[in-house]
């Protein structure tokens, strides 16, 4: 890891304890994920007790303690999603990336997550890959759009 | 800060705006029953078995008594069925998780809980935060918090704070109730070297504590 990037992140909230959500947040997207050293330096640079550190960290969905894929797959399970097929598409996903929610491929191509509603239900289902929204999606035209990336 | 009196289960107390609901009863020597409470802590409202009845300028309305303030001219009802049922399906709710706590089921004989109501999923930890909040406000070390959230909450003690710290405090334990916080510990000490990097800041600690506070 590359502590110069946490300490430029740190700097740029001026080292504020108030600010360890976004400083937090800013690591998780340099990064992609946010290791353990990364956490020691910003609890000794904040004076934040790392038992807060982690309580944080623990809650946020957007915090991942272990690294992630190239992709990031967050398929939505949510209501509507659900009932215009979303299991079938989980189904798929998973036999495309050999993947279960949760879990990263051993190449770092992909790691893939559920979510519950992605707020743009009308198009569902629904699935972002590297923060881009893809709907209506069908079991076929979503094996075809994972093919996609490499 | 002003004084003002209220009134607690019909009785005038006298009270100031820097005051809870709880600690004016308490000054009356009214009981209120508690469980996330601990009066060197700030309030936290986490169990709400210390509900009440608080009717203020035309408004009745169900409040947490160890954080709700005292205000002028309130009344307050400690007991009612209703207040009673509230705590009789919280200590219900609170024995699935903590079934041999003696805090819970002295609640339950008071307040006629159930305590096979609901299936038992022993957890041992309430998540009342005595020991997180204790750790972080009184002795300022945070070697124990929070972790994930919703139903997958529970404490966890960090092991290199913990191994410098708490062998020689342990002042946590006796405010859990449960017995879950002295297992946790248990746990984190057989899941970590303990013993090699402790010992010689157990012996700088005991040095160091012979200072009276
Ligand atoms: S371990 Fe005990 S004191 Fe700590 S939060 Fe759980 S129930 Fe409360
Ligand atoms: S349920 Fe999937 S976007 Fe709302
Ligand atoms: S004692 Fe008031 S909410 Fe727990």
């Amino acid at each position: 890891m590359d502590s110069s990037v946490i300490e430029r992140i740190i700097d740029k909230h001026h080292g504020e304890a108030g600010s360890l959500i976004q400083i937090l947040l800013d690591i998780q997207n340099e990064l992609r994920w946010l290791p353990g050293a990364a956490l020691e330096m910003v609890a000794e640079k904040l004076q934040v007790p790392m038992s807060r550190i982690q309580h944080t960290v623990t809650f946020y969905k957007a915090f991942s303690l272990v690294p992630k894929g190239r992709h990031e797959i967050n398929l939505c399970m949510g209501t509507a999603c659900h009932v215009r097929g979303a299991t079938r598409i989980l189904e798929m996903i998973e036999t495309v990336t050999g993947l279960q929610p949760g879990e990263t491929d051993a190449d770092m191509k992909f790691s893939l997550d559920t979510v519950n509603c992605l707020g743009c239900c009308a198009i569902g289902p629904v699935m972002e890959i590297d923060e881009q929204h893809l709907g209506k999606l069908v079991p076929d035209r979503t094996a075809a759009l994972l093919k996609k990336y490499d | 800060m002003s004084e003002f009196s209220l009134k607690i289960d019909g009785k005038d107390v006298a009270a100031s705006d820097d005051m809870t609901i709880l600690e004016a009863a308490q000054s009356a020597g009214i009981a209120i029953p508690t469980v996330c409470h601990h009066e060197k802590l700030e309030p936290f409202g986490g169990c709400r078995l210390c509900t009440v009845e608080a009717e203020a300028g035309g408004r009745t309305s169900l409040v947490a008594a160890c954080i709700y303030p005292a205000q002028k001219d309130m009344a307050v009802k400690t007991r009612t069925p209703q207040i009673d049922k509230i705590r009789k399906v919280l200590t219900e709710q609170l024995l699935a998780y903590a079934p041999e706590s003696e805090v819970l089921r002295g609640l339950a004989r008071e307040y006629h809980a159930d305590k096979d109501r609901f299936p038992k999923e022993p957890s041992f930890c309430i998540l009342c935060g005595l020991c997180v909040r204790y750790c972080a406000e009184v002795k300022q070390k945070s070697a124990v918090g929070f972790v994930e959230r919703g139903p997958n909450r529970e404490i966890s003690f960090v092991p290199e704070i913990a191994a410098k710290e708490c062998w020689d405090c342990k002042e946590c334990f006796p405010l859990c109730p449960t017995s879950a916080l002295q297992a946790a510990y248990v746990l984190t000490r057989s899941l970590t070297s303990f013993k090699s990097t402790a010992q010689p800041e157990a012996g700088k600690q005991a040095a160091t504590n012979t200072v009276p506070q």
